[in-house]
């Protein structure tokens, strides 16, 4: 048991170890392996189990109406029968998720009866018990323990440089405490209320295996994901793609173009297979109680007479995020890096460019930027910049005065420990002026949206003026930072090119 | 990283940890006719606000003293007074606004607490670390004293501001620590002058600047020293005590709301010797009020003399930090009409030496924690309770390496294991009872009584079953570690001649 409370001094004076192997094969894994001792990870359990109490703490926070949505999903699951539960609608929140979510929800439920039985009654609608807020509080706590085994899983794959230094300025560490202690998971999943830990901690598992070269967990990860929440479509081409280019063509010619001979059936097959019998485990019951097209009705509500503004661009997003994911991926791959690299651009050009978007949807783009960001100067700039404008976006999530101090606090400490951390580990600035001003435009936003503009007259007349200014400020840096990560993506192929001749 | 940034980051966690604490129920919360303390709180920035000065301690048509009359000292209706001219004329307007509590008004009142603390106790916490503890854990020191449970959960879930007067006795501390002995009496002046429970922390304030006159000599240096710090406590008082000292009679009115003797030996279950005696001996019943107060103020005395003494002949820092912990945690332990809560004042010190014993103080600030069970039970504050207590056993434990620095001489207790283990020889173990494993006991007994105080209901003939067991049980915890803490401030030779080793330390 001492071992594990090892003194952080010992932990700090761990000399250079580390293996710095050469890239081996850019085309199966795209990453070096860095190798901490075993018992240097002390940190990461204290690290972890910190933000756990944090969580708990927060429990009696305000929540939103997606409370509500999970006890009613809850409720649907566990007191009706399969055959029921995409047809119900006695509460407006009907299930509009995939029906691996649904499963999910329902071996939950079995856990929620011991905690208050009248939650799982349909027709409790808005139930808030004490012990109804405990168990759904407590069930993405510990659900969470997926997302903190993926950040372990990525740590894991951070590069590393040669030199000691102190444990608070190493990659792994920097990258564990950005994740575990986001600032957007904090308040959209422990005081707004969803799932997203979960839900991210597999899809950065996902990438990590990818990173580590188990493509075919990876892929396996990925299809579950999928099946749990569909918005996760998004960044499906970058996956498929990136798995045909590089897993089913074993070799690549000098140039890097593909080689055409070196397919491999084998692999496409295994793939494939993965992937129909994640689907068939999912939407099985409903193919075979011939409820598909309700199914799926409810994961694309079709409004009537919007169809057109309401899909196209959707349709839109998506095309065009295949052919930028073809182009990069397929013509010049850049191993696992590059895949992430085009994941996170598709992720924030879905955010960007897509329908009935919810703000939270940046976080799609934020977590796996994560892992790139300690790894290269450039983009720890374009990280920091995404990440406060992308973080200061939700405050209107949280509009309640009590909880002002929360988000105001939780956003200091996550971009001060950001930047501070991030300079130190790229020795020196890594924004320039213009940046800076912008983000400190951000105080000014929120000092007139949640001080003064309140206490205007024009309050009771325009009262969507905060958010509208917050929604165009924010836009703006995260449009910004978009753009950098296109250059960016684009000028790696560009390179490549370039090498060629 | 810088220091600047992690000491930010530190704060703005402690900070984010008691404003969570905060959006959590208080005391009396939708209890009337009488309420809690956040009631009090309330009632009185309406006395102070809407009443004449030498109205405010007396009762009269418009100030009911039954109903939460004002009981501490002058700084207290001051900063209540502030507080009222800074809010909605409502929410303390005479008489109407009684048990007024709203979403608003409660933001407001844990406003108050959050802007005291950061004004006065936080700095005074981080000058403490930075500048008077030593070793090279400061900031893992820092986090700690910022994440103790207790007063987070009192200030911030109660409802008090305990963090006012603890903070300037801190800051006191602190300022002495420096050097700079006239601050030091002011700032403890006017702690003494916002709660009178500061008086449990006097005696060593006293001593510790008398033994330094002294040391200074009495015929120079050290009566001029002597006389600035009696000038200074002197003004002091009557500067904050000015609006009554035109009247005698203020002045008697405001002792006798200040030190209710007529209240008996203790309230409700607490973890000191009397009520803990009370369950096998009903003194209450058996001795008569003055008799109690006379037995209680002999054996706090004779439980403070050692302590005090041992001071005065060596004023140090350490001698001085010890004092603290054994003078307030003597007062808790016997003296007369001692609140649960009051073990704020012995956990404040017990906190300024997390660095150099570690253990024996994560596991007096658990029990101190652990000891107010009953009270955040009938505050609704089980959650935060719970959690604060885990973060912070865990947080403590893990940065300041606690189990391994149970060895004896870590422990310090000195010559005195040989004597123990001569004079008790059945409890010779005496020394290595500071150990891990009794810790781990300990921890889990605390964890047990607390499942069971909430999951299981008492027996009808004995409906106050689980408080008692708690504060038994607590007390038990504070007796051992009072007699501990004084062998180790005793066990310290007058002259210190290894005085670089003890440093390192």
């Amino acid at each position: 048991m001492c071992y594990l409370y090892v003194e952080l001094q010992s932990v700090i004076s761990i000399p250079p170890r580390l293996i710095h192997r050469g890239q081996a094969s850019v085309y199966d894994t795209g990453c070096v392996m860095a190798t901490p001792r075993a018992d240097d990870w002390s940190w990461f359990p204290a690290l972890a189990l910190g933000v756990s109490f944090l969580k708990c703490i927060l429990i009696n926070a305000y929540h939103s109406t997606d409370f509500e949505v999970h006890r009613n999903w809850l409720a649907i699951t566990h007191s009706l029968p399969v055959s029921k539960w995409y047809h119900e609608n006695t509460s407006e929140w009907t299930l509009d998720y995939p029906p691996l979510f649904a499963w999910f929800e329902y071996s939950l439920s079995h856990v929620a009866q011991h905690f208050d039985k009248e939650m799982l009654v349909v027709q409790n609608l808005i139930y808030t018990s004490p012990a109804t807020i405990l168990f759904q509080r407590l069930s993405v706590i510990v659900t969470d323990i997926v997302f903190i085994y993926a950040v372990k899983e990525c740590c894991r794959s951070v590069r590393e440089e040669k030199g000691s230094k102190d444990l608070l300025g190493h990659p792994f560490f920097i990258l564990a405490a950005l994740l575990l202690w986001n600032f957007g998971l904090l308040i959209v999943d422990h005081i707004h209320f969803q799932y997203n830990g979960f839900l991210f901690g597999i899809l950065l598992l996902s990438v990590a295996r990818h990173l580590q070269g188990r493509h075919l967990e990876g892929a396996l990860l990925f299809t579950v994901l999928l099946n749990l929440k569909h918005i996760y479509l998004y960044i499906a081409p970058a996956y498929g793609i990136f798995l045909l280019r590089s897993y089913c063509f074993t070799k690549d010619n000098t140039d890097g173009s593909v080689r055409w001979s070196s397919f491999s059936p084998v692999r496409l097959v295994a793939l494939g297979s993965i992937v129909i019998s994640v689907g068939a485990l999912s939407f099985g019951p409903f193919i075979a109680m011939g409820q598909l097209p309700q199914v799926l009705s409810r994961l694309f509500p079709f409004k009537r007479g919007l169809c057109h503004a309401y899909w196209a661009p959707n349709v839109w997003a998506l095309y065009n995020m295949v052919d930028k994911a073809l182009s990069v991926i397929w013509c010049r791959p850049r191993g696992a890096r590059g895949f992430l690299r085009c994941l996170v651009v598709c992720a924030l050009g879905s955010f960007m460019f897509g329908w009935h978007v919810h703000e939270k949807a940046i976080l799609m783009a934020i977590l796996p930027f994560s892992i790139l960001a300690v790894e290269s100067r450039e983009d720890a700039g374009i990280f920091l910049m995404l990440t406060t404008t992308g973080h200061y976006s939700l405050f209107p999530l949280l509009f309640t005065a009590a909880e002002l101090p929360i988000k105001v606090l939780l956003m200091l400490l996550f971009t001060l420990y950001s930047f501070t951390s991030l300079k130190k580990l790229f020795r020196g600035s890594l924004l320039n002026p213009l940046e800076t001003t912008y983000l400190l435009g951000l105080v000014a936003v929120e000092i007139l949206c949640e001080v003064v503009y309140p206490l205007s007259p024009w309050q009771h007349t325009l009262p969507f003026v905060p958010l509208l200014v917050t929604s165009v400020y924010c836009s703006l840096g995260v449009s910004y930072s978009f753009i950098r990560l296109y250059v960016s993506l684009l000028r790696q192929h560009g390179t490549d090119k370039h090498k060629q001749l | 990283m810088e220091n600047w940034s992690l000491v930010s980051i530190c704060v703005l966690f402690g900070l984010t940890a008691r404003w969570a604490v905060s959006l959590n129920s208080y005391s009396g919360a939708g209890k009337p006719p009488m309420f809690g303390d956040y009631e009090a709180q309330r009632h009185w920035q309406e006395v102070t606000y809407n009443l004449p000065v030498h109205e405010w301690y007396f009762n009269t048509t418009d100030n009911n003293l039954n109903y939460w009359g004002l009981d501490y000292p002058p700084l207290t209706a001051y900063h209540s007074l502030l507080c009222a001219h800074l809010i909605n004329p409502d929410w303390v307007e005479l008489h109407a606004s009684r048990g007024h509590e709203s979403y608003g008004h409660k933001l407001f009142m844990r406003a108050t607490v959050l802007v005291a603390d950061l004004l006065i106790y936080i700095p005074a916490v981080v000058l403490y670390s930075f500048y008077l503890s030593e070793g090279s854990n400061k900031k893992k020191v820092f986090l700690c004293i910022l994440l103790y449970p207790g007063l987070i959960l009192i200030d911030y879930g109660h409802f008090q501001y305990n963090s006012i007067s603890l903070g300037l006795a801190l800051w006191g501390v602190v300022v002495l620590g420096l050097g700079w002995d006239v601050l030091g009496s002011l700032a403890f002046v006017l702690s003494l002058n916002y709660k009178q429970m500061e008086l449990y922390h006097s005696l060593p304030f006293f001593c510790y600047l008398l033994g330094k006159c002294f040391k200074q000599g009495l015929a120079g240096r050290g009566l001029f020293l002597l006389v600035k710090i009696a000038v200074t406590v002197l003004v002091t008082f009557a500067l904050c005590w000015l609006p009554f000292l035109s009247d005698p009679g203020q002045i008697l009115q405001v002792v006798h709301r200040l030190f209710p003797v007529g209240r008996g030996l203790f309230e409700d279950k607490v973890a000191n010797t009397w009520c803990s005696l009370n369950v096998l001996i009903k003194i209450k019943t058996i001795l008569s009020t003055d008799t109690q107060l006379y037995f209680s103020l002999t054996t706090t005395l004779l439980a403070i003399l050692p302590s005090s003494i041992k001071l005065l002949m060596k004023p140090t820092l350490w001698q001085f930090k010890l004092a603290l912990v054994n003078s307030s945690l003597a007062f808790f332990l016997f003296s007369f009409q001692v609140h649960e809560k009051s073990i704020l004042l012995p956990a404040l010190p017990v906190c300024l030496l997390l660095n150099d014993l570690p253990l024996p103080a994560i596991w007096f600030l658990q029990a101190s924690t652990f000891s107010m069970l009953p009270l955040f039970l009938k505050d609704g504050l089980l959650v935060p309770y719970v959690v604060t207590s885990l973060a912070f056993l865990f947080f403590s434990i893990y940065l300041l390496s606690a189990f391994e620095h149970c060895s004896e001489d870590k422990l310090r207790l000195g010559p005195y294991r040989r004597l123990l283990i001569c004079i008790v020889r059945r409890y010779g173990y005496l020394s290595n009872c500071i150990n891990k494993d009794h810790f781990y006991f300990s921890i889990t007994a605390m964890a047990g009584l607390s499942f069971m105080s909430v999951a299981l209901a008492p027996p009808d003939q004995l409906p106050d079953l689980f408080p008692l067991l708690v504060s038994v049980f607590s007390y038990l915890h504070f007796l051992g570690l009072l007699l501990y803490f004084n062998i180790v401030q005793i066990a310290e030779p007058l002259q210190s001649v290894r005085k670089n080793q003890k440093k390192s330390n």
